[in-house]
């Protein structure tokens, strides 16, 4: 829902919330996920207007509260409907108001830092007794108070309020790097970002305990629940940018490569260029760009030749500046990337084009960002489209593979059979057991990998840990190099052994290496730990999702027969007494 | 702004909060006749109100309050 986006209006949420309830759950088709809030003050319209914004992004949380202020005891000792519960998010919303002590004016440099470490202590007890439940954990750090009695000296003096939350807050950080699945719901930033006096509002702290006002709630939900579509794999992955008016003032098909507005002469080009420098960050970290613009294919590629562009040609994965009605430009630009057509966000000046293009294929994110560039970042940035939980390496690098990618299929395009295509491309992977330096990798394309991926299992980090040191699974990853460069980590199958049969819980594999054959590679590893195990007989399971009918027959591909069908699901059997090894191509080192 | 409009937004506020479009409410309604309206629900009441109307009640206000009527004669007041 359009109004469920920035900039929403948050008091008509609030006001509304339970026929826009009614109406979201009508649309079906949702994944369910447990969710505890664990509050350090009352938490039940969060819980509330959370919900909304989960369901709007095809999440339907069960809830549970902690009682008033009970997060320390529910955390820490839990209780039975919680231990129950299963959660695969906790929430933990403290602020300043959770804060025991601050610190007198009478003490000293050390026993400042002993507050400190008694404040930190508490949560670093809470995220560890929580690691123990598999679940992502969501913290929030600490807002500023309103009040400070030492004015502009409080954020420098150790005894100051905002020095104190300043240095938790550092501490928060550090802990977010250093606890896997732990993840910080930055309300410092928001508070700010919301103002401090509309942040806070102390009628309604005495009157109900909020620590915070009820306008923010709804900014605070939408901030938590940025970060819950992130671990779930629900964010954007590419950038899709109009020209004319968009990446730079005018037209360049009328003003020509002297008469368009970007760089720092003017105003007006220093706005074009902020929206340029803000897509090539994007950029590199990871998130794809391309270009969809009516315009004549030379004029558009000689705007990016402007001395001043920030962006260039080579930037952009897919360029599409042709007379083709925007949407089929827009499908095209999915196919060409090989990413979900939900994975894009369109950014045009012209209400009619994103109109086009939102009515014709409605699953593409289109911001109506109005017709000032001065306000297109923030359409974007607020609405979290590009929301990491992490920076990968496999992230930044991904643009690399694209690039890659385009000289492959120039090669293709040259060989005999596709056979002497792959001899040429000189591929070698690693295909072995899980280690701990891929599992937040491994994680990560178990919750965001949807075409190539046979029953589309999520997974959180503490479920990948456990499976990775447990006996009973046969747990495998892939990697994939060629001659253009190292594809990364890209293909995961997780069997779980039981008597004598091995059960696939998990097959997946980017779609950035299809068609190299690395999925018969790693069928042949799978059948090589199986007979380690004494395993006889495969069983594989196909879940029909919207995404991944291109699996359907892969295991019929692999010479699985066919065992039982219910719906569009089926389950497939193999027995590898009689297996041969099928990968041809590819050079393959294991454990 | 008459006592009848301002009762009339207050109505639609009470709809919108407790989700039933023909709710109809009286000067005697009070939280005891509507199952929904807790604490907490109170304070969504009271929020919406102050948007709506762009007024801000005092804490003490709130708190003599008994009934809708009430509610609406301390408004118009504010409104004054």
């Amino acid at each position: 829902m359009k109004f469920l986006e920035y900039p929403f209006n948050g008091d008509l949420i609030l006001r509304k919330k339970k026929s826009i309830k009614k109406d979201l759950l009508l649309k079906g088709d949702f994944i369910e996920k447990n969710v505890v809030i664990l509050g350090g003050s009352t938490t039940s319209e969060i819980r509330n207007i959370l919900e909304i914004f989960l369901l709007n992004n095809g999440i339907k949380a069960n809830f549970y509260e902690s009682e008033y202020n009970k997060f320390y005891e529910d955390a820490l000792f839990g209780n039975d409907i919680l231990d129950k519960f299963n959660p695969d998010i906790v929430y933990i919303h403290t602020t300043n108001k959770n804060i025991i002590k601050y610190p007198e004016y009478k003490d000293s440099e050390d026993e400042v830092t002993t507050l400190l470490k008694n404040e930190i202590e508490r949560y670093k007890s809470i995220w560890n007794s929580l690691s123990k439940i598999n679940c992502a954990i969501i913290q929030n750090n600490f807002d500023y108070t309103l009040d400070r009695s030492l004015g502009n000296l409080d954020s420098s003096d150790i005894h100051g309020k905002t020095y104190f939350i300043n240095q938790l807050n550092n501490e928060f950080s550090k802990s977010s790097r250093e606890i896997k699945n732990l993840y910080i719901n930055d309300i410092n930033y928001l508070s700010s970002y919301i103002g401090l006096k509309d942040w806070f509002d102390k009628s309604l702290w005495h009157q109900a305990k909020y620590a915070l006002s009820l306008s923010a709630i709804p900014e605070l939900a939408f901030s938590i629940s940025k970060i819950i579509n992130s671990i779930f794999g629900k964010t954007k992955k590419c950038l899709v940018l109009d020209l004319d008016n968009t990446c730079w003032g005018g037209i360049i098909g009328d003003d020509g490569l002297d008469g368009i507005h970007i760089g720092t002469e003017t105003a007006v080009a220093e706005t074009f260029t902020s929206l340029q420098s803000y897509a090539k960050e994007l950029k590199e970290r990871g998130i794809t760009l391309a270009v969809c613009s009516k315009n004549d294919f030379k004029n558009a590629k000689e705007g990016f030749e402007h001395p001043e562009s920030i962006l260039k040609f080579d930037d952009f994965t897919s360029f599409k500046a042709n007379w083709d009605p925007k949407h089929q430009n827009i499908i095209d630009i999915a196919k060409e990337i090989n990413i979900g057509i939900d994975s894009l966000v369109f950014i045009d000046d012209n209400p009619v084009e994103r109109d086009i293009v939102f009515s014709q294929v409605p699953s593409v994110a289109v911001p109506n960002i109005g017709s000032d560039v001065i306000d297109f970042i923030e359409h974007i940035d607020r609405n979290g489209y590009f929301e990491p939980i992490s920076l990968l390496a496999d992230d930044i690098n991904r643009n690399q593979y694209y690039e890659d990618n385009k000289k492959r299929a120039v090669e293709q395009s040259t060989f005999k059979s596709y056979d002497d295509f792959l001899v040429s491309l000189d591929m070698t992977a690693d295909i072995k057991s899980f280690s701990s330096v891929y599992l937040d990798r491994i994680t990560q394309l178990t919750n965001k990998t949807n075409q190539f991926n046979l029953t589309t299992k999520r997974y959180t980090a503490g479920e990948i840990e456990n499976i990775s040191s447990s006996d009973e699974y046969i747990k495998i990853y892939g990697k994939l190099t060629d001659k253009y460069g190292d594809n990364g980590l890209i293909a995961i199958t997780i069997g779980r052994v039981e008597d004598k049969q091995c059960h696939i819980d998990l097959w997946l594999m980017s779609c950035r290496v299809l068609k190299r054959d690395m999925e018969f590679a790693m069928l042949d590893e799978l059948v090589r730990q199986c007979k380690e195990k004494g395993v006889s007989e495969i069983v594989g399971y196909y879940y029909k999702s919207v995404k991944n009918n291109m699996v359907s027959d892969l295991y019929e591909k692999f010479g699985f027969s066919l065992a039982d069908t219910k719906d569009e699901d089926t389950v497939w059997k193999l027995d590898i007494s009689s297996y041969e090894n099928k990968n041809k191509f590819i050079g393959v080192s294991n454990d | 702004m008459t006592r009848e409009e301002i009762f009339n937004g207050v109505q639609d506020i009470f709809r919108d909060i407790f989700d039933e479009d023909d709710m109809v409410i009286k000067n005697a309604t009070s939280s005891d006749e509507i199952e929904d309206w807790d604490s907490l629900n109170h304070i969504n009441l009271v929020s919406a109100i102050e948007k709506e109307f762009k007024i801000k009640f005092a804490l003490g206000e709130l708190m003599t309050l008994k009934d809708v009527g009430a509610m609406v004669d301390l408004m118009l007041e504010k409104l004054k």
